[in-house]
């Protein structure tokens, strides 16, 4: 009997020794550490998109030039993670408090918001400022900034870019069609080249961003600059009248079969590809497109044959055609823990070089200041340049201001738009309804 | 043995690792997603209590809705397909092909053992309307018809994606259902011929109900699997056109992890976990009574 007693004994010893094992395990894998580290960064991690190779090599090239003693005393690490990854896995360092020294600000501002105001995002503007810095940055850029990230300095502008339309000049000439400068003048030379057999535009529905780039066109052009912050703010919906017209006027564009077909299956390469190979007389796109424009393997129509024009103007509206969409690319941010005195180096060097590196090397516009004069590989570079320089109010694009889902919701239903699947009442309907968190 | 069986210690030494690790690998996750329905938040701002909020959304929520609907009327659609086409196959391989059924056996199991994002990315080849013209467009076309774009509307790109995964797995289901009807012993089919049974009535009086149990097993397998589809949607229409073929395990993942909603991802979690539950009670009982009154 004793015996046994001490055997039960035993078992429930054991039993409960594997218990208080099995929680710890379980604590410990499930808890993670919660502080990251806290010493002082051992190198300058950059993590960002594996789409996105223009910034990472510039960095690169940087870190080997004119950054090298920056470089020696942190060295450069560059860190990928597919777009489609990248809000999750930022949730998940951010959890930890485990943000790199750089990393790719999230698909929607909002999410670099959310990790501003947690206080996991350096204030750039007083960090730039105390760096003596703060002047290499174009004030388009930083006004650009600004206006995404609720007047906060957010974000390095790696990337500046404007939007508006490329198009062949060659097709244009062939076809006698002048560069529209109103929306009905668009549509009639959509019109002609659509009956002459030309694809008047391409655009990916499979990104359906390109897409949805031609409502809020329409909508800056026809009610004004402040058309998309009205949404908002609140004081108007989408689905008020002015805002559903946008909607139908790119929904007749596809109606009309404008973006040739299986929009909804055409992705980004697939539509720059049908441009630059002249499969199609215009395509809406960012400045960032220059890099393919100015690429000979890519552009089999040439570099002289391609023209820039604003969205055009829409008559009797509010807004005009001078006012170009811009933004900052994937905007690249700086976490708060991480920036000591050699990340600000790093920070000082990149804010005095990147501009002319980015330029000269990869001819990717940037919003840093272009301290060592390069010259533009093509016409349509200096156009685009100078409308940059010269563009006196720019504007933002659809989604800017929406949360991730509204965003999301927004670009998968855009190619429904235009193939007619979805009418542009619902379009706006499902757009207001994510928007309003429904 | 039944002394080893009967010891409480022997029990524990054998059951213990493996109840410790599905313990901690199923149901702790099971149960801390349990938790997270009630609560609100992100891994950023934290989790704050929402009490049954995130039910009460999930009763409201059309894209919920949609999603279950969706996720219903695929599961239904292709474990009937899946069941029924690896069922005939089986029967051919036993009936009609019989000792020569390895190749056409190894050949139809293919596509089980390849990734399914190559296989999405086969059919959206297929039936691709632009850039190029995909080979069912261009047979379309060779007999007079229109190019469909198979993906631009959610009615076909449902029939395609029913077709992939029919396609995909029937030859798994094939293989399963051949075990259980080669088990069928061959003086019970001999004594039917010679009653007189012989083609579909021996399958519907002799073959059927003896195949019974395993067929019942396939259908659970199946409607499980495909109630909790995931990757062949993500890597054939990624739930487009618009929502249009968003299952409910899709529009959790977007709203744990794109949205950072895990609290009401977690409940739409919750909800699937529901609907697997008792869509395998009800086969299991309506297979029980089956089985009784065979």
């Amino acid at each position: 009997m004793p015996h046994r007693t001490i055997r039960a004994r035993r078992t429930r010893l054991t039993l409960l020794s594997a218990g208080v094992t099995s929680l710890a395990v379980l604590a410990t894998a499930c808890g993670g550490n919660g502080g990251g580290t806290s010493a002082a960064p051992k190198d300058f991690t950059y993590l960002s998109v594996t789409e996105n190779t223009t910034t990472r090599t510039a960095l690169t090239t940087l870190s080997k030039g004119a950054c090298t003693t920056e470089n020696a005393a942190l060295p450069l690490k560059v860190e990928t993670v597919p777009q489609a990854s990248l809000d999750q896995k930022l949730q998940l360092l951010a959890g930890q408090n485990a943000l790199p020294a750089q990393f790719a600000a999230g698909n929607a501002p909002s999410l670099t918001k959310q990790l501003a105001k947690s206080g996991k995002v350096a204030d750039l503007e007083l960090e730039l400022q105390r760096l003596g810095v703060l002047d290499q940055l174009e004030p388009a850029a930083v006004s650009t900034i600004k206006a995404l990230y609720g007047g906060k300095l957010e974000a390095l502008p790696y990337e500046y870019n404007i939007e508006g339309i490329f198009y062949n000049k060659k097709i244009f000439k062939e076809n006698g069609i002048a560069v529209p400068g109103t929306w009905a003048d668009l549509l009639a030379a959509s019109e002609k080249l659509n009956a002459e057999g030309v694809q008047p535009l391409s655009a990916s529905g499979q990104q359906g961003w390109p897409l949805t780039r031609l409502i809020s066109g329409y909508l800056y052009r026809s009610l004004g600059p402040d058309a998309l912050d009205k949404v908002d703010s609140g004081a108007a919906k989408l689905t008020d009248p002015p805002y559903v017209k946008a909607a139908e006027e790119i929904a007749a564009l596809g109606q009309k079969g404008y973006f040739g077909k299986g929009v909804g299956s055409i992705d980004y390469d697939t539509a720059m590809n049908q441009f630059l190979t002249g499969k199609s007389a215009m395509f809406y796109m960012g400045s960032w497109a220059l890099a393919n424009i100015s690429d000979p393997k890519q552009n089999k129509v040439g570099a002289e044959n391609v023209g820039f024009m604003p969205f055009p103007a829409v008559t009797g509206g509010a807004g005009s055609a001078d006012q170009y969409p811009s933004n900052v690319g994937l905007a690249i941010t700086l976490g708060s823990k991480n920036f000591d005195k050699k990340t600000g180096a790093w920070v000082s060097c990149i804010a005095r070089n990147y501009g002319s590196t980015a330029l000269k090397d990869h001819g990717s516009i940037s919003g840093f200041k272009v301290n060592t004069p390069v010259k533009d590989a093509n016409e349509v570079t200096t156009t685009v340049r100078r409308t940059i320089s010269s563009s006196q109010q720019n504007v933002l694009w659809f989604e800017a201001l929406f949360s991730t889902k509204a965003t999301t919701v927004s670009q998968t239903n855009a190619a429904g738009l235009v193939t007619g699947s979805v009418s542009p009442q619902q379009f706006m309907e499902t757009v207001q309804g994510a928007l309003a968190g429904r | 043995m039944h002394r080893v069986l009967g010891d409480r210690r022997a029990i524990a030494i054998l059951l213990g690792p493996a109840l410790l690790v599905y313990t901690l690998i199923m149901l702790v996750p099971t149960v801390w997603s349990l938790g997270y329905s009630f609560t609100q938040g992100n891994s950023i701002d934290g989790f704050t209590g929402n009490g049954l909020g995130n039910f009460s959304r999930l009763l409201s929520d059309q894209a919920v809705h949609d999603a279950l609907w969706f996720t219903l009327k695929y599961a239904v659609v292709v474990t009937a397909g899946q069941v029924v086409a690896g069922y005939l196959l089986a029967l051919l391989y036993v009936f009609f092909l019989k000792r020569a059924s390895a190749l056409i056996r190894t050949l139809v199991f293919f596509p089980v053992v390849l990734p399914t994002v190559a296989v999405g990315l086969l059919f959206q080849k297929l039936f691709q309307v632009a850039p190029q013209t995909g080979p069912v467009n261009s047979l379309l076309n060779a007999f007079g018809l229109e190019s469909v774009d198979f993906f631009g509307s959610a009615g076909s790109a449902f029939w395609v994606l029913v077709v992939m995964d029919i396609w995909r797995s029937m030859g798994f289901y094939a293989v399963l259902l051949f075990a259980g009807l080669v088990d069928i012993p061959d003086e019970v089919l001999e004594s039917a011929r010679l009653d007189g049974a012989s083609g579909l009535r021996l399958i519907r009086h002799i073959v059927l109900p003896l195949s019974l149990p395993v067929l019942m097993s396939s259908l659970i397998f199946s409607i499980n699997g495909t109630l909790k589809v995931f990757d062949s949607v993500v890597a054939l229409t990624n739930g487009g056109p618009g929502s249009d073929t968003t299952p409910l395990t899709l529009y959790m993942f977007q709203t744990s992890f794109t949205y950072s909603e895990y609290g009401y991802g977690s409940t739409i979690a919750l909800l699937l976990t529901v609907v697997c539950l008792l869509v395998s009670l009800a086969v299991y009982r309506v297979s029980r009574r089956d089985i009784t009154e065979g």
